[in-house]
């Protein structure tokens, strides 16, 4: 058998395309939704913590700092095999969905918390004095700036949660990567494989040319 | 309340597994002390190669980067396990791992890498070739110490997500930790092992995620 004929098989790869591009849809709208969710959380645990209340803004980082250090496959095998035990009966689709959210939520909130506590004091002082409140300074004056500042290392993170999204094969998550496996035993032919490959790196080749762009474009001034 | 402790807190099957997590946590860290080595070195190669003058490396080290940084981990490791076996190389399940994760933390490290590089100023560079030194030279004794000063914390965060992918070796069946906390879990039907496994994650990880939160504020201020 030779090199062509294992890893690029026309046959195998006509056979078992359909199968890994029904699973391509799997992986592209759990990443669009992660990605919606996990920002969105993540804004929202940020502008709480702005608020300063001590307790509340101790549980955000207990909350940031566990879900950063905890593997993801760990959270999702806990959440898979554990919550049937306690009557929540959870598919793997959504299993995925919530602990990659929160995953992503978690980091969000450090990125977009360090792009809030680097907009200067003066910026608040002097929002404040013409009189906006607390809330409109926060968002028509704070964000605009610490967002700006957190989007190369938020599109870094979001790529790499959402390629997490492949863990989900292991909980029988239909993506590409579990068709790709599936089709990769049925047929003996490691051209599924290929396919699957191909596939994320169609998908996410972009939004890494995108971060790096990102990157040159609104770099952290270093001094 | 009752339920949700004896499903995930269970501490009668806590302590029936612990001695099998710490087996794996041996070979979890045998693979860190694999793996992290090998990716510092890979990263370096690769952000070397990208800063080089002749596009015909540059371009080839832009293209490696930037397509591992688009594969998820695990497909590469499945790439390389499931598929390598097809082109006649069979590679057990620690070499399989060490080989995807070689791969993929090169092209993380060397981001990380070059960003340090980039930083240090071409006047560095240059008083350093016109005081005699080699291109080598400048590199290691001028530049590189540099760059990773710069970097420093943005190699730790990223050494954290190493370990933590070093549970994706369980997929495999390499008996790392998570993999005796799963098989644990499936003969007790009970997830009390894994969230003893996110314990020992917690425990070793937990105070450098601290520190890098901390760092961080500290250059924001």
């Amino acid at each position: 058998m030779d090199f062509s004929d294992a890893f690029l098989n026309a046959t195998v790869l006509q056979k078992y395309a359909p199968s890994i591009l029904s699973g391509v849809w799997v992986t592209l709208y759990l990443s669009a939704i992660i990605v919606v969710a996990g920002t969105a959380l993540g804004l929202i645990l940020a502008c709480i913590r702005a608020c300063g209340w001590k307790a509340v803004n101790f549980v955000i980082i207990v909350y940031a700092d566990i879900l950063r250090a905890l593997p993801p496959l760990v959270l999702i095998l806990i959440a898979y095999f554990g919550l049937p035990g306690v009557g929540v009966l959870w598919s793997s689709n959504l299993v995925l969905f919530i602990v990659l959210t929160l995953i992503l939520a978690a980091f969000a909130e450090e990125i977009f918390w360090a792009g809030i506590t680097s907009v200067g004091k003066g910026q608040w002082e002097a929002s404040r004095s013409t009189g906006l409140g607390f809330a409109q300074t926060l968002f028509w004056v704070v964000l605009p700036q610490g967002v700006r500042m957190g989007l190369p290392p938020l599109t870094n993170r979001a790529i790499a949660v959402t390629k997490m999204t492949a863990l989900g094969s292991v909980i029988g998550v239909p993506d590409i990567l579990n068709q790709a496996t599936t089709a990769q035993s049925f047929s003996g032919n490691a051209s599924p494989l290929t396919l699957a490959a191909l596939a994320y790196v169609a998908l996410f080749l972009p939004f890494v040319l995108l971060a790096r762009w990102l990157e040159t474009r609104f770099a952290w001034k270093r001094t | 309340m009752e339920q949700i402790a004896q499903q995930f807190f269970n501490l009668d099957i806590m302590k029936a597994s612990f001695p099998m997590l710490m087996e794996g946590l041996k070979i979890t860290f045998l693979l860190v002390l694999v793996v992290v080595p090998l990716g510092l070195m890979g990263g370096l190669v690769a952000a070397i190669a990208s800063g080089a003058k002749s596009r015909w490396i540059r371009w080839p080290a832009y293209a490696f980067v930037d397509f591992f940084r688009s594969m998820p981990p695990l497909v590469l490791l499945i790439a390389v396990y499931a598929g390598l076996p097809f082109a006649g190389i069979r590679l057990d399940p620690f070499a399989a791992v060490a080989l995807a994760f070689l791969l993929n933390n090169s092209a993380y490290y060397g981001e990380v890498y070059r960003a340090g590089i980039e930083a240090v100023s071409p006047g560095q560079t240059e008083a350093a070739r016109s005081t005699g030194l080699s291109a080598p030279q400048t590199m290691a004794y001028v530049v590189l110490p540099q760059a990773v000063r710069n970097v420093l914390p943005d190699l730790v965060s990223n050494t954290v997500e190493v370990v933590k992918l070093t549970s994706l070796a369980s997929v495999v069946s390499l008996s790392e930790m998570v993999y005796q906390a799963d098989m644990a879990r499936s003969v007790t039907y009970n997830a009390s092992p894994i969230v003893l496994a996110a314990g020992v994650y917690l425990v070793l990880l937990w105070p450098v995620v601290r520190l890098i939160s901390r760092h961080g504020r500290k250059i924001a201020s």
